[in-house]
């Protein structure tokens, strides 16, 4: 578990009510505040609306308001006694792959809205597969608007059925799907009497019980290098030398044999310090200070890692880019790679194919890749990139391109061979 | 493991995480302390995450004349404790030239003493990243900020601009005379903040505490009556039990009727609360908003 903190990532197409669905979730949970409510209504009023319209409240940026779409991921906050929430709200429209792929990156359960007037559209399947491609493994499906079909069973049966067998072409995952009705708040936090026929658990039941069982704990250990300690002598600290960074997958324990990528030395971890105190063991996502039996040559973008089960060391790979720049990808052209702690120059040799997002298609050949694009490239780097494949690890398996205007052009995904 | 892997040891992690990868990344980083009690968090993780060695960054507080003695007061001693590196910077001028929320109107005043100064200071020290307390809970222009969120060559924000940012990889690739701004506390609510206080038994500044203060009530806003401000005439200063949920400066700082003692008090108070923090802060008023002051550099 990653320490009760459910990140979640929601889409849904234009007038689905998925502005609605958040409000009603942080105004229930108290996420919301009434000076925060009041104002959206001061300003809904303004331009002639009349109550709440919720995407003045989550709508963040003047420029949002004024144009009535949502331009960027916007991060909200609730909590209730069994967990707190971290919602990455993707606009479903411009921009969608920039957006959909930032906010699933960092997100264990995807929420996808449907309106089950119009059951799965192209624009459902493509937020699907975006979620599932950027290693989602948790669909909740919010089938809204059961008010506008009398709250009739065969519509949820039959978006459940067209998902289902969606996400079983994907490769599958676990999904859970309940009827709401966001405007009327049926089965949104409270329970509704006018679906007798579902007898499962409300949208925020199932928020606060689904278990993400966080893969990182189970995966090899891997701990990039951020920063080498090497402080001025301090009591019980006379002569320090430690190596800060984060765990981003398994566990490790003093005493333990590791290897250090991609000098291959070998040797032993002797503490884990933090400023709470030693610890003999640490975990995925903790963060701590490493010390070494051996003085090596050690410093930031190296990985720690156990033995057996080392990561690749890779300065070729192929690897599937989500491609977000307004600028066109240029083969041979120079790129900036980051990856894990890690920045090293990059170009990109061919490209192999482009994924279209809506017949699940690969397209070849092809020379580009333009803003919004899925394509699968190969790359090479100059310098080695110690990795493990995106879908085994995804803190190891990702990694970001900038080009010479330091702008972020791709989101990558190292594959299997 | 995990079993008391908390909420709150999770955002510390995560944020202990972006700072050493401000250190790594940017040649001379500062820590913009406000002396609130999102500094006083973020300074004790950023402690944590530096340990055993000292803070590896001077602290910033841009002081504006007008702040509460007791965060001046708290400000010394908190600092001296610690042994960080303290660096205090004003508008002399435009203080000297009399600047006041009452006199310039609150956005000029806060133009002036607040973000040119920033800015300033952080021009004139040479400072490329400087690191905030700021959380995207807080306000909704917030909730569309970066962790690592570029300013140009003049310290203006331009949300359409944004670089994405994915999974924990943030890019501090900057151009010559650009700058950024880090946000480590992105993910906290003012929840959490307090949660933590209470976890750590981290200081904060008395003005956090109920008690009795002299104050005016002022559209609404129940505003300290101490000398740094000038009443109006009619103002009738009264008596009162109060607390501050956010602190700034005290002419346009709001206090709360609360009987709120300890910190085990204030978080439960916050939990309960029905009204956001930054309704008590004036210059989140009018038009001038968030989003105005941000594009100008404002934190």
């Amino acid at each position: 578990m990653s320490g009760n903190v459910l990140r979640f990532t929601t889409a849904g197409n234009v007038d689905d009510g998925k502005s609605t669905l958040i409000g009603r979730l942080l105004v229930e949970t108290q996420g919301a505040f009434e000076d925060q409510i009041e104002g959206a209504k001061r300003e809904n009023e303004r331009r002639g609306g009349k109550g709440i319209d919720f995407s003045l409240l989550t709508d963040g940026l003047r420029a949002e308001r004024e144009q009535g779409i949502t331009i960027d991921v916007a991060y909200r906050y609730f909590a209730t006694p069994k967990r707190k929430f971290i919602i990455a709200d993707a606009p479903g429209h411009e921009q969608y792959t920039r957006n959909l792929v930032t906010s699933a990156s960092t997100s264990d359960v995807a929420l996808i809205l449907i309106d089950a007037r119009h059951g799965m559209l192209t624009q459902s399947r493509r937020h699907a597969f975006i979620a599932h491609l950027l290693g989602i493994r948790h669909f909740i499906v919010a089938i809204n608007k059961m008010d506008l079909v009398d709250y009739r069973r065969e519509h949820y049966e039959e978006i459940r059925k067209d998902f289902t067998t969606f996400i079983d072409r994907l490769g599958g995952a676990a999904i859970y799907c309940v009827p709401i009705s966001a405007l009327k708040g049926d089965l949104v936090t409270e329970s509704s009497t006018r679906m007798p026929w579902y007898t499962g658990p409300t949208l925020l039941e199932l928020l606060e019980s689904i278990e993400v069982d966080d893969q990182q704990h189970k995966l090899h250990f891997r701990f990039p290098v951020q920063l080498v300690s090497r402080p001025p002598a301090s009591p019980g600290f006379p002569d320090f030398r430690g190596y800060m960074g984060r765990v981003v997958s398994g566990s490790i324990r003093v005493g333990d044999h590791v290897v250090v990528l991609p000098s291959r030395a070998r040797t032993t971890v002797t503490g884990i310090v933090t400023h709470d105190g030693l610890l003999q063991e640490a975990f995925a996502r903790q963060s701590v200070t490493l010390t070494l039996a051996d003085d090596l040559d050690v410093g930031r973008g190296d990985m720690i890692s156990c033995e057996p089960n080392p990561p690749q060391v890779r300065t070729e790979f192929k690897a599937t880019l989500c491609w977000i720049s307004e600028q066109k990808l240029h083969l041979n052209q120079r790129y900036t790679l980051r990856h894990t702690t890690k920045t090293v120059r990059a170009i990109i040799g061919e490209i192999n194919h482009r994924l279209n997002v809506n017949t699940l298609e690969c397209e070849s050949p092809i020379s580009e890749l333009q803003t919004n694009d899925i394509g699968q490239v190969r790359i090479k780097t100059l310098q080695p990139v110690v990795c493990d494949p995106y879908s085994v690890n995804r803190q190891t398996g990702g990694f970001v391109l900038i080009d010479e205007n330091n702008d972020t052009v791709a989101a990558g995904m190292i594959e299997e061979k | 493991m995990t079993h008391n892997w908390t909420h709150l040891r999770e955002l510390e992690s995560e944020s202990i995480h972006i700072l050493r990868e401000t250190v790594a990344q940017f040649r001379n980083p500062v820590l913009l302390y406000s002396v609130g009690k999102d500094s006083s968090v973020l300074v004790h993780v950023a402690r944590k995450a530096f340990h055993p060695g000292p803070l590896p960054f001077p602290l910033l507080h841009v002081d504006t004349g007008y702040k509460f003695k007791e965060m001046l007061e708290f400000r010394e001693r908190f600092t001296t404790e610690i042994g960080a590196r303290l660096i205090v910077h004003r508008n002399d001028d435009a203080i000297a030239a009399g600047a006041h929320p009452l006199k310039l109107g609150v956005a000029r005043c806060c133009g002036q003493l607040k973000t040119a100064a920033l800015l300033h200071a952080l021009d004139k020290n040479q400072f490329d990243a400087a690191i905030g307390g700021a959380r995207r809970e807080e306000e909704r222009s917030r909730a569309k900020e970066r962790v690592f969120s570029l300013r140009d060559t003049f310290g203006q924000w331009d949300p359409r601009r944004q670089r994405a940012e994915l999974w924990s990889l943030y890019s501090g690739a900057i151009h010559e005379g650009e700058t950024m701004r880090v946000f480590p506390l992105s993910n906290w609510t003012e929840r959490d903040i307090w949660q933590y206080i209470v976890q750590e038994k981290i200081p904060v500044v008395p003005l956090y505490y109920a008690q009795e203060r002299l104050v005016v009530r002022r559209n609404g806003t129940l505003i300290a009556a101490d000398d740094s401000i000038h009443l109006k005439d009619g103002e009738v200063p009264e008596r009162m039990w109060v607390r501050y949920r956010t602190l700034g400066c005290a002419p346009c700082t709001g206090a709360i009727e609360s009987r709120a003692t300890t910190l085990e008090e204030i978080a439960a108070e916050t939990g309960a609360a029905k009204i956001s923090e930054r309704s008590t802060r004036i210059i989140d008023h009018g038009t001038n908003t968030m989003e105005d002051k941000k594009r100008e550099g404002y934190f």
